[in-house]
């Protein structure tokens, strides 16, 4: 009888989302109507003076425009990275080096208002997230690796570290200035110079810290930011002059650049997708896991490459694991991003939008139970609810595949190896969670599973002092901590 | 299924390995020497190549040494399967064990290593050069069995990330690696990137070398009698050009090791690598004799780092509350 | 039909991740309550007070003067609600009754010998029976703390159902007191316990003990309540006690109440909070939202 009316019962959560508007105030940041490239230590337009619009995804709006850099810009940029590489940055103490990517930190920290108030317009990452998460971390990244550059020999025990040249750097859409900073610290402390394409839909922030770099008086070609789409990444990663490539980005994508520059002495880091599983054991603090199941999906839209979007649940606690996570849906704010209140935001694109309803449609096709938050949409925008589908099977191509969206698929295992089994039946290893308040079965599952970063009743956890990167096709190279020093020197 | 191969194809393998033709007759009154079959080494089974092809091992004088197996394509996918398989097993035992079994085979190899020295002499080596190379040859292996239980110290950190969060970060093996042992020496080179990608827990196949490919097998004869679980090191012989396309495209093998300058070779490998985004360590040394080639950074070399988070739960204390 | 509910093993309370809970109620802090949500929001804290004087100096003119403040919260801003109750000890409990009339404010009384509860079970009973016959709607007991963590989950069960029995039409609130609880762990397995047992509330502190009521315990509170929805179809309220004193605070525990436990429990008859400061915060923003000036002290009276 009790459990009768165990599935009947219903909480209400309309109150907990109806809440009055509290917007962010836009004065506190200026978006010029136009962005030149930033090559030198001075902005410039592109030479074929071809500029390509960025929108607002949450309304559809044009924001600004961004100079396309065609191959001649990327050669020039290029150029300057070389010559301030010999002239002036290799040669420099390796402190002064430090305290240049000390004060970008220090700057950075103090426009972080601005910052993430153009982040979240530019990319449609809530407010929240902006300037909770994305500004402050991506600040810390560039405090953490400023003070290693005077401190290279303890990293490499016996070996003697040197800086390998000018690397071209290539981040995507979904953390901006955070990428960015992913980028740009480690190289700048191990004396490297630097060329950083921001992605198309988003290169706004990128330009801001240009100025921000401008106004470090870092030496002008040290940082060399200029934007464009994909044939501008293209001229980046085939130029002869390049020592480095550091691409975040698709597995897709990531695949055409090591093709590219094979037979070359490139050498290269990959950050690419992901299809994280999250196991929840039947012991696990199960309301602790359903919020990290959200934080795991649900952060950023699920534009997340470490987003925990495979849910494996035990088969005992399946039910009750279902019904929090539609309960916690339920109180989810959707909608306008720069709402202080939002908790997802804008999808970054049409065509993003797109992608993940095609996965939408071929999960409904495939007839699993899908469920949507009961939240109304903005009626511009591009703006999705939160889904889960449950009883979805391994096979699917919405649990194989990277939907990169706030899309979650659940399948329920009976013994601990067949979830590491299915767990790791999958091309990619970039990250994955276990939800178990057994020590010796968490570190078994650690162990076990074959990813980069594992979360442990936790998930989606950032630091700079954090190696992150993957196993498989999820790429290779290590970026934060000690570890993310090497990909930037030789021996 | 190995059996089946080999059982299948045992007249053509019988033919290819005709040691009458090499053997000299003997003189009158002397006792006819027994001559060495050369086969491959896969799940810790000598098997015949399943292809039935063969080449011929010769010295500098263009003297027949031995009819060694042309591996084919379908010999390097017995490997993987066997390769896969036994990482499970090997990539998991306790690191101290690994070391011992490194150490182990540095035993074995120094019990056998007249029989080395032997086929260093035949392939052209100058005894003095041949007892180098076997000797360096078992220290290296000493020096790997060593690290075992040492690099994942040197490289692993604790990372003081600014949350209640404890955090870690430690070396594990990549999985199945590919190498393409050096092609100018027979023993020393296959040792030398053979011990770091083991000793790490991942487990492989060894191309061996082309034109000095005797000590590779008697290598394996060695593995197979010094506690490495079958399938933990596979080695074939044959022709790198044929095989280095399907040694890098394979989408279960994790990293692919090369040690030749060669451009061309390296851009194959690298272009096929992409399928499954393989680690591609290339290696610049000549000298395997050197010191330089020996380091924990080449064990690093297919290593992959991981990085764990667990909260902490911080009650009382100074931070009075819940 | 009678309801049939199962008593669990109360060993195998679920576990609780004290920094999942940590992050989850600081997550709930950044929710920005503006106009018309937070003027709601305010009036209905106000009314959700348990206007409370606990003190050995407690005297009748004390007691009157509070029990005029739960009717007449504000006069010069028409509208407001009363608080919900007022909580006394259980001699105070008829000069409140009568106090406050037909005013519709309740009268809470402490009991089971408030706040440590070290004395027999015939006594406890024999404190709340005199409450309850002087008058008190609501008994707020305090959990046997000392049994609780020696283990003895049948004496804490027996005590506690022993207590409703007594109690009859009075709702009664059960006392955590999870500043001696410590862990949160410890907290759900009490919170189980109460609420099995047949707690109408369950109720973090007794404000003699610090820490009292927090956001992160509350959460932990506010989980098993569901959980035991879930399970049992019955609900149960929540009251934190203690150290809430700043309106901004109480939205805070209002926008959790929301998101855990829903629209059902936003009211005064599943949700309380023990307080005394609280109510003149409530009011100074209260007013400054409707006239936009930041409001003093001195003109709002203290009781």
């Amino acid at each position: 009888m009790a459990t009768k009316r165990d599935n009947t019962l219903k909480l209400k959560f309309d109150s907990a989302r109806k809440l009055s508007p509290a917007p962010e105030s836009r004065s506190s940041a200026t978006i010029r109507p136009r962005y030149d490239l930033f090559i030198n230590g001075k902005f410039e337009p592109s030479s074929g003076k071809k500029y390509f619009d960025t929108i607002n995804p949450a309304t559809g709006e044009k924001l600004s425009e961004a100079a396309e850099a065609n191959a001649a810009d990327v050669d020039k940029a290029v150029k300057a990275a070389r010559n301030a590489y010999e002239k002036c940055w290799k040669k420099m103490p390796a402190k002064e080096r430090g305290k240049y990517v000390f004060r970008i930190a220090r700057m950075v920290q103090e426009r972080a208002r601005e910052f993430a108030i153009v982040e979240t317009m530019d990319g449609g990452k809530p407010i929240r997230e902006s300037r909770d998460f994305d500004i402050p971390t991506a600040a810390n990244h560039f405090f953490y690796y400023a003070g290693w550059a005077d401190k290279l020999e303890y990293a490499f025990p016996n070996r003697t570290a040197k800086s390998l040249g000018v690397a071209g750097q290539i981040i995507p859409w979904n953390f901006p200035l955070l990428m960015a900073s992913w980028k740009i610290a480690p190289a700048l402390a191990t004396g490297n110079t630097v060329v950083l394409k921001p992605a198309e839909t988003t290169p706004l922030t990128a330009m801001l810290l240009a100025e921000v770099i401008q106004e470090a008086d870092l030496p002008p070609g040290v940082v060399n930011i200029i934007t464009g789409g994909g044939s501008t990444g293209a001229a980046l990663v085939n130029h002869p002059d390049i020592n480095k490539i550091a691409f975040t980005g698709s597995t897709e994508v990531g695949k055409i650049i090591q093709r590219a520059i094979a037979g070359t002495s490139k050498k290269i880091t990959l950050e690419l997708g992901g299809k994280a599983p999250n196991i929840i054991f039947d012991d696990a603090p199960i309301d602790q896991a359903v919020e990290g199941v959200v934080n795991g999906i649900f952060f950023n839209q699920g534009h997340v490459c470490c987003a925990g979007s495979r849910l494996y649940v035990q088969e005992s606690v399946m039910n009750d694991v279902v019904r929090k996570l539609r309960d916690r849906i339920e109180t989810l704010i959707v909608g306008d991003p720069m709402d202080k209140n939002t908790d997802i935001g804008a999808i970054n694109s049409k065509q993003q939008l797109d992608k993940i309803n095609k996965y939408i449609k071929i999960g409904l096709g495939e007839g699993y139970d899908m469920y949507q938050s009961s939240c109304v949409l903005p009626d511009r925008g591009f703006f999705l609810r939160p889904t889960i589908f449950t009883n979805v099977a391994q096979s699917s191509r919405i649990a194989q595949e990277e939907i990169f969206g706030p899309v979650l698929t659940i399948q329920s295992f009976r013994t601990d190896e067949e979830a590491i089994e299915k767990a790791n039946n999958n091309p990619y290893g970039l990250s994955a969670g276990v939800w178990t308040d057994k020590g010796s079965k968490i570190f078994n599952m650690t162990a076990k599973l074959r990813a980069g970063v594992v979360w442990a009743n936790t998930f989606n956890k950032f630091d700079p002092a954090s190696p992150f990167g993957g196993y498989k096709e999820s790429g290779y190279g290590r970026e934060g901590g000690l570890h993310g020093l090497q990909p930037y020197v030789t021996f | 299924m190995m059996e089946n191969i080999i059982a299948k194809k045992s007249p053509a393998a019988a033919r290819v390995n005709g040691n009458s033709k090499i053997a000299e007759k003997p003189e009158k009154g002397k006792r006819l020497e027994v001559l060495k079959t050369y086969k491959i080494y896969i799940g810790g089974k000598f098997p015949r190549t399943e292809s039935g092809r063969y080449y011929v091992a010769a010295n500098s004088a263009g003297e027949k040494l031995a009819n060694m197996c042309l591996s084919s394509r379908k010999d390097f996918r017995e490997a993987v399967v066997a390769a896969r398989t036994a990482f499970g097993d090997w990539g998991s035992r306790h690191a101290l064990n690994r070391g011992q079994i490194l150490y182990r085979m540095a035993e074995m190899l120094e019990g056998r290593k007249m029989q080395f020295i032997e086929e260093l002499l035949k392939q052209d080596a100058s005894r003095k050069l041949a007892e180098n190379e076997a000797n360096l040859s078992i220290d290296r292996l000493i020096y790997y069995a060593g690290w075992c239980d040492k690099f994942q110290q040197i490289f692993s950190s604790v990372n003081p990330v600014a949350c209640s969060h404890f955090n870690f970060s430690a070396p594990e093996p990549t999985g199945v690696v590919s190498v393409i042992a050096p092609q100018n020496n027979s023993l020393i080179g296959l040792v030398s990137v053979i011990a770091p990608v083991i000793a790490g827990g991942n487990t492989c196949i060894a191309l061996a070398s082309y034109s000095k490919p005797l000590c590779a097998i008697t290598f394996a004869e060695v593995l197979n009698s010094s506690d490495v679980p079958g399938g933990t090191v596979n080695i074939l012989t044959g022709n790198p050009d044929e095989l280095l396309p399907y040694f890098s495209n394979h989408m279960d093998v994790n990293a692919v090791v090369y040690c030749e300058k060669d451009p061309a070779g390296r851009k194959v490998i690298h272009e096929n690598a992409a399928l499954n985004l393989k680690r591609t360590v290339f290696y610049e040394d000549t000298n395997w004799n050197s010191k330089e080639v020996q380091s924990p950074y080449r064990i690093m070399d297919t290593q992959e780092i991981k990085t764990t988070w667990h909260p902490i739960e911080n009650i009382g204390g100074a931070k009075a509350g819940y | 039909m009678p309801e049939t509910i199962i008593i669990p093993d109360f060993s195998l309370s679920p576990r609780i991740d004290q920094v999942g809970i940590e992050e989850r109620a600081d997550r709930i802090t950044k929710r920005s309550i503006k106009k018309e949500s937070k003027v709601s929001l305010l009036k209905l804290g106000l009314s959700m007070i348990d206007l409370t004087t606990l003190e050995g100096k407690d005297s009748e003119g004390k007691v009157k003067q509070l029990c005029y403040k739960a009717k007449h919260l504000l006069d010069s801003y028409p509208s407001l609600p009363t608080v919900a109750a007022v909580c006394v000890y259980p001699s105070m409990v008829k000069t409140a009754k009568q106090s406050l009339g037909s005013s519709g404010v309740k009268v809470a009384s402490v009991a089971t010998a408030f706040p440590s509860g070290q004395t027999s079970l015939d006594i406890k009973l024999e404190d709340v029976r005199f409450a309850v016959e002087q008058g008190a709607d609501e008994v707020d007991m305090v959990l046997s703390r000392g049994k609780f963590l020696a283990g003895d989950y049948n004496y804490v069960f027996d005590e506690i159902a022993a207590v409703k029995e007594v109690c009859g039409e009075a709702r009664l609130k059960v006392i955590l007191e999870t500043g001696e609880l410590v862990t949160f762990d410890k907290v759900r397995r009490a919170s189980d316990i109460a609420m099995y047992a047949g707690a109408d509330f369950i109720k973090t502190s007794t404000g003699k003990v610090s820490p009292a009521a927090n956001l992160p315990v509350t959460l932990v509170m506010l989980l098993a309540i569901r959980d035991f929805y879930y399970k049992t179809g019955r609900m149960v309220g929540m009251k934190p006690a203690g150290g809430i004193s700043k309106a901004k605070l109480a939205l805070h525990y209002l926008m959790m109440l929301n998101e855990i436990l829903g629209g059902d429990w936003m009211n005064n008859h599943w949700f309380r909070f023990g307080a005394s400061s609280l109510a003149n915060d409530l009011l100074m923003q209260l007013m400054k939202e409707k006239t936009g000036i930041y409001q003093g002290k001195d003109y709002f009276p203290i009781d």
